[in-house]
């Protein structure tokens, strides 16, 4: 397995007059509620260790106050830490002076924001070439790259434009253009699509799949949103009250949520839609073989899985992986069990 | 014991006159020490104004009315405030106070560049640190409210009657508008915008050239306005202590009881502060167009 791209390692973030001097409590095991209440400071992230692999998008998930927010600003350090150690491709983040980290910040990373925040008195194109702007780039050749950007979003027309005459959605793709036009290889987004209609929303996430099949960017998205973070996390990441509750990709937190708060959260969605295959195979009885059962490839949906499921001879269905070998088999009503527990 | 609380137990009279004249005195060493090295120091200043002004007065009265025409269009782009312009200056050609006008003119306009160059950089100082703000915001308070002789008195110590010294104290007046509302609008600039702008690794100066002053220009804008205004209420004063304009007749008016020449000049003074605004103002708003255009 690759190195990971970025890596969190027992991070903690108090905030308040001297957060030093309670990192040692909180570390022997102090809750949020007790240094509120005794010391008046708040726990904004509680112990968190991630390793974000490259090319993949690391969705983050909580609800408000959960601490995501403050995490991936941990990031490109908009926040100090107060313990914990991040580095990225390997180099010690928190070690940078201000230089480094003002080059980090411009040639490795960009950030997508909740609220947009768009330079209001500029048009669409500078917006768009701000992160060029800001590394020095020439304008001919900086209007020449944010016109690129401003076509993949789909805003040709617009570059004279400015932030206000837009409407949400699209001047969230001006966020999303400025934070591409730097060609930086990792893409902060803080709750990106969060402040967009439903339909809206749904349009950017597809936008930003579709732009990710071909940039293979390493996308660290933060969402209180489980239909989203299931629709475009690779691997997703679910905080409370500033800690790890559990990390996986889609199929393990839905099929072993780690405790309640999990539970409650994906009580709501749509299990035929998001478990699949191969995440409930189970291995090949001794002795049977695979020869002229129907088969599935493993990223099948169950619902689009019971349907042959239900016609095949035994109601059991060969699974297979990418490349098109069996890997086990699912019978019909192990699908029906996933669906209903 | 009842005298006590009746009588306030002061500083006697001749300690009192005694800790005057310390004062008095120390100051009048300084500024026999110090006058000319400063009257040297604001000479360029003086050079300036006088050169402006003889432009102003040697220029022939119809490109003035023009220029001026020209500055309201451009500033408020607006017929009405333009045509409003070229009559009040006409009117105030036709009723002989030109000459007097130009001199305050040539004495504003000096004072407002003068505030512009120095209130906002200290304005922006101000937004970088919450302690230069605690340090700067009282003395600004005092600029404002102590009463405009009691700074004459200095002023004319050090550097006698004349220009300069009318222009200090018109300074004096109107520099604070310009340094707080500087100030306010970088400290009112988007906190998201701004964070926006560190997370594409922005430097400190990157930031505020183009981030916080740009957006921060209407209420420096607004702040320009002020100190114009402010620097015309200045006029009467300022003419007490040897500046040429409008409020030199306006003073005779009063020592005279001239109610005519008193009305007219002071109204000529109006008729410049109204320009002035309107243009400033709608120039202002032309600056925040690309705000207020959103459509949901």
């Amino acid at each position: 397995m690759a190195d990971p791209k970025i890596k969190i390692e027992n991070l903690y973030k108090i905030f308040g007059s001297n957060p030093k001097k309670h990192l040692p409590k909180v570390q022997q095991g102090m809750t949020k509620d007790e240094l509120l209440e005794k010391h008046n400071h708040v726990l904004g992230v509680d112990d968190v260790s991630l390793d974000i692999m490259p090319r993949q998008i690391q969705v983050v998930m909580g609800l408000s106050g959960s601490g995501k927010s403050t995490l991936i600003r941990h990031i490109n350090r908009l926040i100090e830490p107060t313990g914990g150690s991040l580095s990225i491709d390997g180099e010690d983040v928190l070690a940078m002076n201000e230089d480094q980290l003002r080059d980090l910040r411009r040639h490795k990373m960009s950030m997508v924001f909740q609220k947009f925040a768009l330079l209001p008195h500029r048009t669409v194109r500078e917006n768009v070439g701000y992160g060029l702007e800001v590394q020095g780039v020439e304008e001919g050749e900086r209007d020449r790259r944010s016109a690129h950007w401003i076509d993949r979003v789909g805003l040709s027309g617009y570059e004279d434009k400015f932030p206000g005459q837009l409407s949400g959605g699209m001047q969230q793709r001006v966020g999303l253009a400025r934070g591409l036009a730097t060609d930086a290889d990792i893409l902060l987004m803080d709750e990106a699509f969060s402040a967009l209609d439903p339909l809206i929303r749904f349009d950017m996430q597809s936008i930003l799949l579709e732009l990710q099949e071909e940039l293979h960017k390493t996308i660290v998205f933060i969402t209180h949103d489980l239909d989203e973070a299931l629709r475009l996390g690779d691997n997703i990441a679910i905080l409370r009250d500033g800690a790890m509750v559990q990390k996986g990709d889609a199929q393990e937190i839905v099929l072993n949520p780690a405790d309640d708060y999990i539970r409650d959260f994906i009580k709501d969605i749509n299990r035929g839609r998001v478990i699949q295959l191969r995440a409930i195979t189970e291995p090949l009885p001794q002795g049977m073989t695979a020869n002229g059962a129907p088969q599935l490839a493993g990223n099948t949906v169950l619902e689009d899985a019971l349907a042959p499921l239900s016609e095949a001879p035994d109601q059991t269905i060969m699974v297979t992986d990418s490349a098109g070998q069996v890997t086990g088999s699912v019978s019909l009503t192990r699908a029906i069990q996933a669906l209903h527990t | 014991m009842w005298e006590f609380l009746t009588e306030f137990p002061s500083l006697g009279r001749r300690d009192l006159a005694d800790f005057k004249n310390t004062i008095d005195s120390a100051f009048r060493n300084f500024s026999r020490e110090y006058g000319e090295a400063l009257e040297a120091f604001f000479s360029p200043l003086l050079k300036f104004l006088v050169w402006f002004e003889k432009l102003l007065l040697a220029t022939p009265w119809p490109l003035i009315i023009a220029i001026v025409g020209l500055l309201a269009w451009l500033g408020a782009r607006s017929w009405k405030v333009t045509a409003g312009t070229v009559v009040a200056f006409l009117v105030i050609g036709f009723l002989g106070m030109w000459e007097d006008t130009m001199a305050t003119l040539a004495i504003i306009s000096v004072a407002t560049l003068l505030c512009i160059l120095i209130g906002i950089p200290i304005g922006i100082l101000m937004a970088r640190s919450d302690r230069t703000q605690a340090a700067i915001t009282p003395v600004l308070d005092v600029m404002q409210t102590i009463p405009s002789f009691v700074y004459l008195i200095p002023v004319v110590m050090l550097l006698g009657i004349g220009k300069v010294p009318g222009l200090l104290a018109v300074l004096i007046y109107a520099i604070p508008p310009i340094v707080r509302l500087t100030n306010l609008g970088i400290r009112l600039v988007d906190k998201d915008v701004l964070e926006a702008a560190d997370a594409f690794g922005a430097s400190p100066r990157q930031k505020l050239f183009g981030v916080q002053v740009p957006l921060a220009l209407p209420n420096i804008f607004a702040g320009v306005n002020q100190t114009i205004m402010m620097a015309l209420s200045m006029v009467v004063i300022a003419s007490m202590i040897g500046v040429k304009g409008l409020g030199v007749p306006v003073l005779r008016a009063i020592s005279n009881q001239y109610l005519a020449l008193g009305l007219m000049n002071g109204l000529a003074i109006v008729a410049l502060a109204i320009i002035f605004d309107r243009i400033s103002q709608s120039y202002g708003k032309r600056l925040q167009a690309h705000r207020g255009q959103g459509h949901g």
